[in-house]
Formats: structure tokens, C-alpha cells, sequence
């Protein structure tokens, strides 16, 4: 193998496993030490600088990072990385002098943004320090997307969605609420130098079985329900629930009609409960209210006795997998399922819908009804307009939005400025040693062996009494600090210097997890047998250095090294020494600054 | 040292014995040596082997003298039974322990000091009463612990870390094993755990007195340019004669290797060695011709290493050669210890 070159930014950030996962990169190795020394004020803005919305995300993120941490490849479960990140915001005290404050000098320039979800509230938050007027149109009375319509209260209070999406709002973004862009058209005459679509995926999925219209009036889509709820427009529900669909509106379905009353409800899901969509943490929850998930049970008829919904009808199903992976549900021949109910709601899915965008215009969509965007710079084939969000590529999360709203700030700023939108600033990046004596960091790189620590619940009686009652309590300081330790510290990166190596060895003997070796090179495939401990986890590269004096190379395996530092205390030249990597993905506002690379 | 313990976490991946054991079952504490220190290397090779051997911790003993090398016992196989003696007597300890306790693996480890200056009378006995046990010398041309003065092993050519020149001859320990009788002579390189991994497995296998003089560099006080016993030069130097594996007692020997160019040794408990020749011309059986051959190769200036020699005639150890009863004393009742009145009469009236 070729020596590996750690001037690449992205060679580092990869190990730093749970941010080269977030969508935003936020660096959360250096947010949960902040956190670890009580630091939370700190904390929150090195969050609220990639991320945007810390206290909504640190109760609701999708959490790509946890899968991905590394803690969960030595042992069970991974850091809990998004209920830190809701100690930060908790705990933050006031932190609004450290916040940017408008109004800003102007450059004259005006983006309309369309929608006040997640997507565009970052936009308008890139833009605004730059001096763009930013105008937001939104259809709904208040500002905030699917986080105030449809994520419910119990698990996203008002307050904390007001505080953080007030905050983009106060920096000051021109309003428009309470009016639905109809025209796409008429809004471009209207003289914008750019127009950003976040109008995410409106439409709940229906499905048209026997009985669907004539039991119309028990029969809900999910989102609508969850939305009328959110507004007070719906506060009670039938005495049997049946709710259909296995994924996180699913379980938000449930779990609100057990708060309005219900005093039965149950989630049907069509496929085994292992390829359920809703996030594990989800159905747990779901699960400690005391809801019942029947799975494998596909919906045939809705069952009507004198013109009122009494029950739906399932068939049971059972899966099965073709050689290539693909699913296939066929029904067991068992009797059918019959669950009596007075109110379903339907929770398959969304789509997006654009009734508003004409098709003349230059705006072009795919066969699927979806417009055509590019994948790198969010802009629609008109050029000036631009995609983020759910509405770009269908219903993903909330974090994904944050992340498409940076890097559409960011073409609308060059595009403004009449720069090529492949003119994309780089993301800044250094490495500092720790080294603070001899056998001293300045991290903690004792590792801990503590498992993770759960998160307190408000208790079940308390909490199903109300939409408003926080279901989770969070984490106080002791909880967090003790979890906070789990982290691996992966951002403090084991680098190598080949010179300095006189090939003793004694990193390979210390090293608790063998990850590295002195070999032979070879061609990738064959290194990774080679090593101590074969390398198969193929999304974990190589480290791998230039030949040493014996001809030999080192090759460390990033998988699972636990950044312990051991390696460096062992070495008797300091050829292995351990520093501290930090990664600033890109945004708009840096843009003017030019990219610095140690 | 470091101020944190290793991480009990391992490689998911790590494979076990057959005690169901991980490598890292085999470690003891954390090394207090120099970082970069040889005899840490020789820690870990001695771990590899136990774990490889499927060694229960429990029936092996750990004995040492005194210095840095000596130290080593305390970071491997923490459930062992183990006694850090006083310098250069760690054989009479291992002499009692094995009078006393025939069952146990005894693995020696001492240092150059330790063996070829206060211990060369110890050395020297314990060989000549083919004491089944893995002696082992990390032999570094130095006396660590006590701040680098030269050791009876260091080359006269090479000069200390201030460059002040080494007045004495040295002693060469595998020769002299090899002189004493010493059934399994072996030499290594702290830096070479290919080849000394199986040297100590097939040290451990064999019933006998098995010397392993292992050269572990001092990187504090003899890894400089003007010694013989650094890094570079021991890996400029080094000789191989020969590599081994070690095949289970229940395992057949499968690969085929060309008439001449390997060797099968038998052992004791049926298992065997098997010997691949690198240098064609050596036969580490044939005890008249090693000798001079090693002096040959070491007056070219190689350092050879691997297994110098080995006894295949004579796997006897101490105990049989004292007849003494073949189970351990601590399994023995008072009617086997105590052969009653009778015999007292007997051996009393032998002396009348
Ligand atoms: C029930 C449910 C629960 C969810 N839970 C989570 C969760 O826990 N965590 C998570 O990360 N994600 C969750 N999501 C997904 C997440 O809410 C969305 O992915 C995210 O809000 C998308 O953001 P956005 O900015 O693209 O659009 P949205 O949040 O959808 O906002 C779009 C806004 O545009 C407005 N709009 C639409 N058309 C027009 C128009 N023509 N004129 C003016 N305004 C218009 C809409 O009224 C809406 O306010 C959930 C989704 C649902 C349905
Ligand atoms: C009876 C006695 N004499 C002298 C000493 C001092 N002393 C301690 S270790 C040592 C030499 C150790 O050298 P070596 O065995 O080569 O071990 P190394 O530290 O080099 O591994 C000496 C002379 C002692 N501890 N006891
Ligand atoms: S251990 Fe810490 S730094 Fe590493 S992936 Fe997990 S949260 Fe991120
Ligand atoms: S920091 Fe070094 S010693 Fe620790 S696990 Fe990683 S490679 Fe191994
Ligand atoms: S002084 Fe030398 S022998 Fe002793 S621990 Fe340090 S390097 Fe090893
Ligand atoms: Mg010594």
C-alpha cells in the first residue's frame, strides 16, 4: 500500500467515527469533554455553530452517529452522543451574548426562503451575519416545519422549539408566516437573487382498502393528526386505537392517542419486527408505555356495522429473503386478524408534493415527481434556485436538513457574489499534540469500562397524562459525567513518525486492542490478513507508513484503536504521539475567510 | 511508566484457546521498564507462548533474581505462582520449588547480570542437575537497574554510552550452557518474536534443562552506536540457523519439506519439533561439531541465533536422575511420606 498521507483532512476525520457520520460533522469528541469539565455553555455553542438546533436535536436527532461509534465495536452499546448534546443545551445558562446579534451591516442582497422548517432556518441563519435580507414564507402561523407540527410535545417541548428557532428568527429574518406560496412563478418576478425550497415532504400516504371512504371520519393520516393535535384543533380520540405502520410516525401516532384518552392502542406493523423502520429507541418507548406492536400483520379491510368503523381486518404475513437480500411477504393462510377499534390512524409514509411549482419554468422533476437537484450544490436546473431539506430528495430527519441548509447557504453565497458554485470553501482542520509531560495528556485517556448509562423517564402515570409532559428527564451533571467518560476521545488522533522509529516494538506489545503491527507491505487485500488481528472491517482504513530501516512498514488498523495513548507512553522516541485533530466543516459564514489546513 | 492501567477492552476478534482463554488473559500489570525496553518484547513473547500452549496459569511458576530483566515475571500470567528471589539466586529457589512441586512449568527469567556475574555458580549447577525448567536470560550487555554498568556478557568491543572502553572478555552463556550439558540451548532477539515464540514453546515442551539467552536491547543505557547489543546492530548481526514449529502431541505433520532440509525432534509428551534448516551445514544434535562451528560463525561476526543445540537422547530431568517419587510432595499422605517404625529400625541398624 501506498504510505497514507494524514495532510487529507478527511483521513483523520474519518476516524473521528460518530462526526465523519453526522450530516452537520459536529465535533462531538471535543463537545462531550467540554460537558465532562461542566463546561456547558461551551459545549452548546460548538453544537450550535454545526448543528444549529442543540436542544431539538439533543431529544429528536435521528443520531446517525450512533451506529457509527466506535465504543460500540469494543463493547455493547455506543456513547450516547444525542442525550449529551441535550445536557449542553440544558444546561447552557444564558448564553446570548455569545451569540451573533443583527441587525447586520446589509449587502444589499435578497433570498427568499420557502418554508420554516429545519432546512431553511439554518439557511437564514448562514446567511444572515453575511448582510443577505432573508424573507421566509411559510403557510403555517408559526415557524419551525415538522418540528412544531408533528414531533409532539412529549418529546419536543414548545418551549424548547421556541427558544431555538427564535433565536435563527431574532437575528432577524423577514417574515411571511401564515401565507402558502402558490406560485413559484409570481415569486421569482418578485426580484429575489436567490430562492431556497424547503418545503419538505407534506403529504401523508393513504391506503385504499374496503371501507377506506365509508369509514372517512375514524380514518386519519397520521401527520394530519399529529399536526391538528399540535394546534389544538384535535384533544380527544376514540376508546380503541388501531394505529398502522411501523415508523417513527407511527410511534408518535400511538403513543399521542394513549395521551388523548385511548384506552387501548395498538401498532400494526406488515413486515417482522426486525425490518420495522421506526428507530429501536423509538420502539422502546413506544414499548414502556405499555403499547403493544403486533407485527406481520397487513391491513385487508376496514369492518363497518351500520356505517361505522368497528374493526380492522389484517392477514397475517410471514417473510421471506431471496438470495439477494430482496423481502417478500406472503401471507401465512392463517385466519385472518380482526382488531375492533373506533379510530385508525394510517402512519406509511410521505411524500412530497410541489402543486405549487409550475412545470414551464425550467424547474425540472424526475419521473418520481421529485425536482432534479444537484447532490453537491443543492441547486434546482434554475439556476437561483435551490433544494434542501425533505423537499429535495424525500423525507429523511432533521439533522440531514440542518446539513443540505449549510450547503445551500453556502451556493446561494457564492452565487450572489457571482462566484462558480464549485468554488467551495474547505473545511478547516489542525492537529496540536497533547503531550503535557511525560506520561501526561491534556485528555483523560484512561478508558472507562462503564456501560451506558440510561436515561431517566418521567414516571408513566405522570407522563401519559399530558401532551406537555416531557416523557425523558434527561441526564443531570453526575449522570452526564458519567457517561461522558465512555467517550473514546477519538478526535485525538495516534500519528506516527517514521523517522523516529527504531523498531522495538514496544507499542506493539502495549497496544490493548493489536491494532498495530510492523509487516511486510503488500496490496491492501493481503495486508489486512496479515496483520496481528486480521482487518475485515472494511470501512476502517489502514494507517500505514513508509518503509522503515528493517524495510518493514508500520500498519496500525483505526477500527477499533481506543485512542488510549498507550502507544505514544510506550514509545521510547516519540515516534507515536498522540494529537488532537479538529475538523470545521464549511459553512457560508466562513466562506469569506480563506481555508486554513495545518 | 504509564499512569493508567491497560484497558481491559480487547480486539473483538481475538481468537482463544483451548481454555477458552484470550492473549490477554495471559498479561500480568502494566511494565514499570523503559519504554522501547527489549525484555518488555520478551514479556509478550512469553504471554504468546503460554497462550498458544493453552497453559493453565495455575500450574506454571515464575521464578526470577534480581534487576530489570528479573522484574518482568510480575507483567505476565498474573495467576501464576511466582518468587522474585535475591540476585543471581533464582536457580536454587527454582531447585526447591521443583524438588518439591514436579508438576509446575518453572519459567526462569534473569538478566546478564544476574546469570554471568553474581548467579554463574547458580547458572552453572542448575544446569548440570538438568532441572526441568525455561531459563531464560535477558541479556542486554548491561546492568539495567543499576545504571548501566558494563555486564560479563557485554562484547569487549563495545563501549559504554560515554564511550569509556570495555576492559574484559565476555562470556558467551550458550556456549557455555552447551559446554555444561544443557539440553535445549537456544539464542534470540527481543525484536524477533517469530522466531522466539516458538523457541519458547518448545523450551517449555522440553523435560530438561532449556537455556534461552535472549538478546533485549537497553534502549537507556546500551542502544548506542558503539554497542553490540542495540537494535540495529543485533539486527545488522543476526544470524539465523534455523526456525521451528511446534506440533501438538495430536497433530500429524502434514508439510513436506525437501530431504535434508528439516529435522523432526521428538519430545517427551509426544509432541514434536519440527526444525527447518536455514543454514544447511548446522546440526543443532550433534553436540561435537556446534561448538566449533558457533566460534567460526562468531569470529565472522555474525550473531547466531535460533536453536543452537539439543539433546535427543537423554530427556531426563533431576528426578529421574534422584529417583525421587514422581508425584508432587504436596500430594503425598502421611503413609507414603512416613515408612513407619520398621524401616527407622532398618536404617538404624545400617549404621551400628
Ligand atoms: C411524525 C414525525 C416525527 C418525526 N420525528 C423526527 C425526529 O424525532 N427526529 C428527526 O430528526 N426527524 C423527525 N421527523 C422528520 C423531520 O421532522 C423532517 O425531516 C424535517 O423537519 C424536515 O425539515 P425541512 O426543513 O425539510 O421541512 P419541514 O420541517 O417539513 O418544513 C417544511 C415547512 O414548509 C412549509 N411549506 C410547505 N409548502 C409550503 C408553501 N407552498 N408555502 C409556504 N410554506 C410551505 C410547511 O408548512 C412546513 O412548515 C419526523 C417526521 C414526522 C412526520
Ligand atoms: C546481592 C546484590 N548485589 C548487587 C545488587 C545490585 N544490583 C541490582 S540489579 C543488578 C544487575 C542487574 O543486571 P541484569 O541482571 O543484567 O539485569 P538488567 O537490569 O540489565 O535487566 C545489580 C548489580 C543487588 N540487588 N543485590
Ligand atoms: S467514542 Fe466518542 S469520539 Fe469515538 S465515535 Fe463514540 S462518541 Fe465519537
Ligand atoms: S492509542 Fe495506541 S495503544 Fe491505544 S489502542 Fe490506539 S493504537 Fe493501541
Ligand atoms: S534500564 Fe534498560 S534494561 Fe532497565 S528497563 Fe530501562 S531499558 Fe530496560
Ligand atoms: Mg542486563
Amino acid at each position: 500500500m501506498q504510505p497514507t498521507d494524514v495532510t487529507d483532512p478527511e483521513y483523520f476525520h474519518k476516524v473521528v467515527d460518530c462526526q465523519w457520520a453526522c450530516p452537520a460533522h459536529t465535533p462531538v469528541p471535543e463537545y462531550i469533554r467540554l460537558i465532562a469539565q461542566r463546561r456547558y455553555a461551551d459545549a452548546f455553542m460548538l453544537n450550535w455553530e454545526s448543528n444549529v438546533f442543540p436542544g431539538i436535536l439533543g431529544r429528536t436527532c435521528d443520531r446517525p452517529c450512533e451506529p457509527a461509534c466506535r465504543r460500540s465495536r469494543v463493547e455493547e452499546k455506543p456513547v450516547a452522543i444525542c442525550r449529551l448534546k441535550r445536557v449542553a443545551a440544558d444546561y447552557k445558562g444564558d448564553v446570548s451574548a455569545r451569540l451573533p446579534k443583527g441587525p447586520f451591516p446589509r449587502n444589499g442582497k435578497r433570498v427568499a426562503l420557502i418554508g420554516s422548517g429545519p432546512a431553511s432556518l439554518t439557511v437564514a441563519r448562514d446567511l444572515l451575519p453575511l448582510g443577505y435580507t432573508c424573507v421566509m414564507f411559510e403557510k403555517d402561523p408559526k415557524a419551525g416545519g415538522l418540528m412544531r407540527t408533528n414531533i409532539p410535545s412529549f418529546r419536543l417541548p414548545t418551549d424548547v422549539l421556541d427558544e431555538e428557532v427564535n433565536r435563527v428568527l431574532d437575528m432577524g429574518v423577514e417574515t411571511r408566516f401564515g401565507e402558502a406560496v402558490t406560485s413559484l412563478r409570481a415569486l421569482l418576478g418578485q426580484g429575489f437573487d436567490a430562492v431556497f425550497i424547503g418545503t419538505g415532504a407534506p403529504r401523508g400516504k393513504d391506503l385504499n382498502l374496503p371501507g377506506r371512504e365509508e369509514a372517512a371520519a375514524n380514518i386519519h393520516i397520521g401527520t394530519d393528526f399529529l399536526k391538528s393535535v399540535a394546534f389544538g384543533h384535535i384533544d380527544r380520540i376514540g376508546r380503541r386505537v388501531v394505529v398502522i405502520g411501523g415508523g417513527n410516525t407511527a410511534m408518535d401516532c400511538c403513543r399521542t392517542a394513549l395521551r388523548l384518552g385511548a384506552e387501548s392502542v395498538t401498532v400494526t406493523v406488515r413486515s417482522p419486527r426486525a425490518d420495522m423502520k421506526a428507530s429501536p429507541w423509538e420502539i422502546e418507548d413506544t414499548e414502556r408505555e405499555g403499547i403493544p406492536i403486533l407485527d406481520n400483520h397487513a391491513p385487508k379491510r376496514f369492518v363497518l356495522e351500520n356505517g361505522r368503523l368497528v374493526a380492522v381486518e389484517f392477514e397475517k404475513m410471514r417473510a421471506e429473503y431471496e438470495p439477494n437480500g430482496r423481502r417478500r411477504l406472503i401471507p401465512t393462510g392463517e385466519p385472518p386478524v380482526v382488531i375492533p377499534c373506533d379510530d385508525v390512524l394510517m402512519a406509511i409514509g410521505q411524500e412530497n408534493a410541489f402543486p405549487w411549482i409550475e412545470r414551464d419554468i425550467g424547474l425540472e422533476f424526475d419521473d418520481k415527481g421529485l425536482p432534479i437537484v444537484d447532490a453537491r450544490t443543492y441547486q434546482s436546473t434554475l439556476p437561483g434556485v435551490f433544494f434542501g431539506g425533505d423537499a429535495a430528495w424525500g423525507p429523511e430527519n432533521i439533522i440531514w436538513a440542518v446539513a443540505h441548509g449549510h450547503q445551500a447557504a453556502i451556493s446561494i453565497d457564492l452565487w450572489c457574489r457571482g462566484e462558480p458554485l464549485s468554488n467551495r470553501p474547505r473545511p478547516t482542520t489542525s492537529l496540536v499534540s497533547q503531550k503535557m509531560g511525560i506520561h501526561e495528556w491534556s485528555y483523560d485517556n484512561d478508558v472507562a469500562l462503564t456501560r451506558r448509562v440510561p436515561v431517566p423517564h418521567a414516571d408513566l402515570d405522570t407522563a401519559l397524562k399530558s401532551l406537555k409532559v416531557e416523557a425523558e428527564l434527561g441526564y443531570d451533571d453526575q449522570l452526564a459525567l458519567k457517561e461522558a467518560a465512555r467517550c473514546l476521545n477519538c478526535d485525538v488522533q495516534t500519528v506516527f513518525t517514521r523517522d523516529l522509529c527504531i523498531e522495538c516494538d514496544g507499542c506493539v506489545d502495549i497496544c490493548p486492542v493489536d491494532a498495530i503491527n510492523f509487516t511486510q507491505n503488500a496490496e491492501e487485500t493481503v495486508l489486512r490478513e496479515r496483520l496481528r488481528v486480521p482487518a475485515r472491517n472494511l470501512e476502517q482504513d489502514l494507517y500505514v507508513s513508509p518503509p522503515l530501516k528493517t524495510g518493514r512498514v508500520m500498519v496500525k488498523d483505526e477500527d477499533v484503536c481506543l485512542h488510549c495513548g498507550l502507544c505514544a507512553e510506550r514509545c521510547p522516541t516519540g515516534a507515536w504521539d498522540m494529537q488532537k485533530f479538529t475538523y470545521g466543516a464549511a459553512h457560508a459564514t466562513c466562506s469569506k475567510v480563506p481555508a486554513h489546513v495545518a | 511508566m504509564t499512569h493508567i492501567a491497560k484497558p481491559k477492552f480487547h480486539h473483538p476478534a481475538l481468537p482463544v484457546n483451548a481454555l477458552g482463554l484470550t492473549r490477554r488473559d495471559y498479561e500480568g500489570v502494566v511494565s514499570t521498564l523503559c519504554a522501547g525496553c527489549g525484555h518488555d518484547s520478551v514479556t509478550a513473547a512469553i504471554i504468546e507462548a503460554c497462550f498458544e500452549l493453552d497453559l493453565p496459569a495455575h500450574r506454571v511458576a515464575k521464578v526470577s533474581g534480581i534487576g530489570c530483566s528479573s522484574k518482568t515475571t510480575n507483567y505476565f500470567l498474573n495467576r501464576a505462582h511466582g518468587f522474585n528471589s535475591v540476585h543471581g539466586r533464582m536457580p536454587s529457589v527454582a531447585t526447591g520449588a521443583n524438588l518439591a512441586n514436579r508438576d509446575l512449568v518453572y519459567i526462569g527469567v534473569s538478566g546478564d547480570g544476574d546469570t554471568a556475574s553474581i548467579g554463574l555458580g547458580q547458572f552453572c549447577h542448575a544446569i548440570r542437575r538438568r532441572l526441568n525448567m525455561v531459563y531464560i536470560c535477558e541479556n542486554n550487555g548491561t546492568y539495567g537497574l543499576t545504571k548501566g554498568q558494563f555486564s560479563a556478557t557485554n562484547d569487549k568491543e563495545s563501549k559504554s554510552r560515554k564511550g569509556v572502553d570495555n576492559l574484559y572478555q565476555p562470556i558467551d552463556l550458550c556456549t557455555m550452557a552447551i559446554e555444561l550439558g544443557a539440553g535445549f540451548v537456544a539464542r534470540s532477539f527481543s525484536g524477533d518474536k517469530r522466531q522466539l515464540v516458538p523457541l519458547i514453546k518448545a523450551a517449555i515442551r522440553y523435560r530438561g534443562f532449556a537455556f534461552i539467552d535472549v538478546i533485549s536491547p537497553c534502549v537507556t543505557f546500551n542502544n548506542h552506536a558503539a554497542s553490540t547489543k542495540s537494535y540495529d546492530w543485533v539486527r545488522e548481526h543476526n544470524a539465523a540457523l534455523d526456525s521451528l514449529d511446534i506440533v501438538p502431541a495430536r497433530e500429524t505433520i502434514e508439510a513436506d519439506y525437501a530431504e535434508g532440509t528439516s529435522l523432526d525432534v521428538d519430545l517427551h509428551d509426544g509432541s514434536r519439533i519440527r526444525l527447518h534448516k536455514l543454514a544447511a551445514d548446522y546440526d543443532p544434535t550433534d553436540r561435537a561439531a556446534v561448538l566449533p562451528e558457533l566460534a567460526r560463525r562468531k569470529a565472522r561476526g555474525e550473531i547466531p541465533t535460533g536453536l543452537l543445540a539439543i539433546d535427543l537422547d537423554q530427556q531426563e530431568d533431576l528426578h529421574d536422575l534422584i529417583r525421587s517419587h514422581p508425584a508432587p510432595l504436596n500430594s503425598l499422605t502421611q503413609a507414603e511420606l512416613c515408612p513407619g517404625s520398621e524401616a527407622l529400625a532398618k536404617i538404624n541398624a545400617a549404621h551400628r
